[in-house]
């Protein structure tokens, strides 16, 4: 039952993760397209200026969660995943210290470093997020010692790359939302009908990856046992069909929300397929990690897992009021007042 | 090369990185809440102003350190996968703790921090500082306690082929992870303390913002004072811990070869690590004494340890003598610039040297570093499992790549942060961006 909970737990901790970090991650990628000057360069860093950082911690806390919860496989997750690991965390160093340091200098080229640090940080932790999580879906070369075989190339397998564009094209378009909200004048505009031209390319990905997932992937097992489960997908779909409604309403808010639904639906939309495995084992099922006893049980001691319920029940509610107390101060557009980036 | 002394060098290059700017971190950001606090009580402009300019070089500092940190706790599991897998239970849950309860909080309102000076009052502010301050000693504690574990392992069971936890208050409770926690800590602020007296000093030296620069002083030396005195003499009670529960990086730190009582301490040594080099001028029964608080206490001797089990010795000995000779010059420093405070302009010297004093701590904490954790080998968990059985099964090519990235990046980061704190100092309070 606890490692139920967890495997549910740990499925949240990521689904938070991607919608909110999504947005910062896609306006970082956004920012070359959309900024025409070095004002909406500006707007486009501070939009995302007092959340990044509180964002970003979920990935943190996602991390220690699947090493607190579920050590074998945080182990063999990251040690299998080597490199593209790796080049997550440097693109995440690099895109962290350009929100901080670009501003600081008042050069061209100090601040196209930075640019270009911020672009590639974004982009490059959408992609790898897609093409991890996608290999996961369909199963990794893990054998009974929960030793992964192959490495990065491995991992670029068509299923992969489509994982990746979808997280590219999913925060892409958050991001273009978010914008919207925080942006006044051209650049808002410019954000919207990003958004609005992103969406029928979105509502595609999404299909054929859903497809794709039913030919690459077992995810649709547990689906196809539990019929109701299919409800779900409905979250999902909802969340794609709000967004065209109320950016066409111009209700900017709503529809990142919907987007933020979205996303946090497609997460648990494959975490409920992937249960009770954490990381499927493509060479044997019998060496899948799993939360319960069904592959080789990746959890950690039932008193660990209650007192870390403990720690989550009371603090991630706090986290969550205040970082809402967060969004809600800092809700208002950006304005030439609030530059601090 | 193979994967376990390149993922050691690896997790030596991250986390002595790291380190460099957590301790600033955690101390310059209490004083900037202590600032902020003072603007709200007095309502003088002169501590907002203060609040403002070290609060720019604090985040110069504090971006650094999160970034840095992220690779830490992915390190775990990509390069020490099997101690992952076997410590996890308790280890992971330590950090995933920290992250809830801490970090979240800092990093949520180091945010608000930046962007609330228009949307906040100075009393609320003033709290988010007070926030952030809180949740990042917190962290130091989270991350100490976890650190202690592998120290001194504490509350832990073995069963199912991993340690597990049986006792969670043990854990928390591990005596040697708060010995640990204060001599950081105390160290962090003397980091503090002498990084805004010496850039203080810089600025008095040149005559400009004297007011402003002169109570920052005042400020710096306190804190120096009061942390470099209390560091030292906790110290040594954390010294005794060590003596206590890691007899064998004691021996290390003093290269005691012999067991015996009343054990001598070397004026000249120069150490080896099959036998001291040279040994000279004894004093009689002072390891003991330092050691157990007893001269007839008997201190074991490395010779009485197989070599498969010994830490290197040379590199923690003069780690440990770096540390204790640092903790030595700071309080002298420290207590001149205290006396000194009122009427420091008259000793232009001093203000000359006091910046050159900035590095003294970080050292300090460095080398205290290298002597806890390059002392506590053969073990990545001391007495439970080694090092060499902790690496991942990756191959060492990987780990070369991503060391020598590592050391490209931070390296060209740290210049980068370097380059921008020394133009903000140089530029002072009350520039704008």
């Amino acid at each position: 039952m606890l490692e139920t909970i967890w495997f549910l737990l740990w499925g949240v901790l990521w689904a938070v993760y991607f919608a909110l970090d999504g947005f910062d991650l896609g306006m970082g990628m956004l920012k070359p397209f959309l900024a025409r000057d070095e004002y909406e360069k500006r707007v486009i860093y501070n939009a995302a200026g007092p959340f990044w950082d509180g964002n970003e911690v979920w990935l943190i806390a996602a991390g220690g969660v699947t090493f607190a919860a579920f050590p074998l496989a945080y182990a063999a997750m990251f040690s299998g995943l080597y490199t593209a690991l790796m080049l997550l965390l440097f693109a995440l160093i690099v895109r962290g210290v350009s929100f901080e340091f670009r501003s600081k200098v008042d050069s061209p080229g100090w601040k196209a470093i930075w640019d270009g640090c911020q672009v590639v940080g974004s982009f490059l932790p959408a992609l790898l997020l897609g093409v991890a999580f996608a290999n996961i879906f369909q199963g990794l070369p893990l054998d009974q010692n929960q030793v992964m075989h192959g490495g990065l190339l491995d991992l670029l397998n068509p299923y992969g790359l489509a994982g990746g564009v979808l997280f590219v094209l999913l925060f892409l378009s958050h991001g273009a939302l978010w914008l919207s909200i925080k942006a006044e004048g051209d650049l808002r505009e410019r954000a919207a009908s990003t958004a609005a031209k992103l969406w029928p390319v979105l509502a595609a990905v999404i299909v054929v990856f859903l497809v794709y997932t039913w030919f690459a992937t077992k995810l649709f097992t547990n689906y196809l046992t539990n019929p109701v489960l299919f409800l779900i997908l409905l979250v999902p779909v909802g969340g794609l069909v709000m967004i065209r409604v109320w950016l066409a309403a111009r209700r900017f808010w709503a529809a990142w929300g919907a987007s933020a639904v979205m996303i946090i639906g497609v997460t648990l939309f494959a975490v409920v397929g992937l249960f009770p495995a954490i990381l499927p084992s493509s060479l044997n099922p019998a060496w899948s990690l799993t939360a319960t006893d069904a592959g080789i049980k990746a959890s950690s001691s039932p008193l660990t897992l209650a007192i870390m319920l403990g720690v989550a029940l009371v603090f991630v509610p706090i986290v969550i009021g205040y970082q809402f107390w967060v969004y809600k101060t800092f809700s208002s557009p950006v304005t030439r007042e609030d530059l601090e980036y | 090369m193979d994967a376990i002394l390149l993922s050691r060098l690896q997790f030596a290059a991250a986390t002595m990185f790291h380190f460099i700017f957590v301790p600033l971190t955690l101390g310059l950001s209490v004083l900037i809440a202590g600032m902020e606090t003072a603007y709200v009580r007095t309502g003088k402009e002169l501590y907002l102003r203060m609040a403002k300019f070290w609060g720019k070089l604090f985040l110069i500092n504090f971006v650094l350190g999160v970034v840095t940190g992220i690779t830490l706790e992915f390190q775990f599991g990509t390069n020490w996968s099997r101690y992952s897998a076997y410590v996890g239970d308790i280890f992971g849950s330590l950090l995933a703790i920290e992250a809830t309860a801490a970090f979240f909080l800092e990093s949520t309102f180091i945010g608000v921090w930046v962007f609330g000076w228009k949307k906040l009052s100075p009393k609320a502010h003033a709290t988010v500082a007070w926030l952030v301050a809180g949740a990042g000693n917190l962290s130091a504690v989270w991350i100490l306690i976890a650190n202690g574990f592998m120290q001194n392992p504490l509350g832990y069971v073995i069963r199912n082929g991993r340690a597990e936890l049986n006792d969670f208050m043990a854990v928390v409770l591990n005596p040697f992870a708060w010995q640990q926690f204060a001599h950081t800590i105390l160290g962090a602020f003397c980091v503090a303390g002498f990084f805004v007296l010496g850039i203080s000093a810089w600025h008095l030296a040149r005559k400009s913002h004297e007011e402003f620069f002169n109570a920052s002083l005042r400020i710096g030396a306190g804190v120096a004072l009061v942390a470099s005195i209390l560091v030292a003499v906790q110290g040594h009670f954390h010294g005794n811990e060590v003596a206590r529960i890691q007899p064998v990086k004691l021996a290390a730190m003093e290269s005691h070869w012999e067991t015996r009582a009343n054990a001598p301490m070397y004026l000249l040594q120069i150490p080896g690590e099959n036998g001291n080099v040279l040994e000279a001028l004894p004093v009689p029964s002072l390891l003991s004494i330092l050691a157990y608080n007893d001269p007839d206490a008997v201190v074991k001797g490395l010779n009485d340890v197989p070599a498969a089990d010994r830490p290197p010795v040379v590199i923690t000995f003069w780690a440990f003598r770096a540390m204790v000779g640092i903790g030595t010059i700071m309080p002298l420093i420290a207590l001149f610039a205290w006396i000194k405070r009122r009427d420091i302009a008259k000793h232009p010297w001093f203000l000359k040297l006091l910046p050159w004093a900035i590095p003294l701590p970080y050292l300090g904490l460095q080398a205290g570093w290298v002597v806890a954790e390059v002392g506590r080998q053969p073990w990545i968990v001391h007495g439970l499992m080694r090092t060499s059985d902790a690496v991942s099964p990756i191959a060492g090519g990987q780990v070369g790549f991503s060391l020598a990235a590592i050391i490209v990046l931070y390296t060209l980061l740290g210049a980068a942060g370097f380059f921008l704190a020394g133009r903000a100092v140089k530029q002072g309070p009350d520039a704008a961006h």
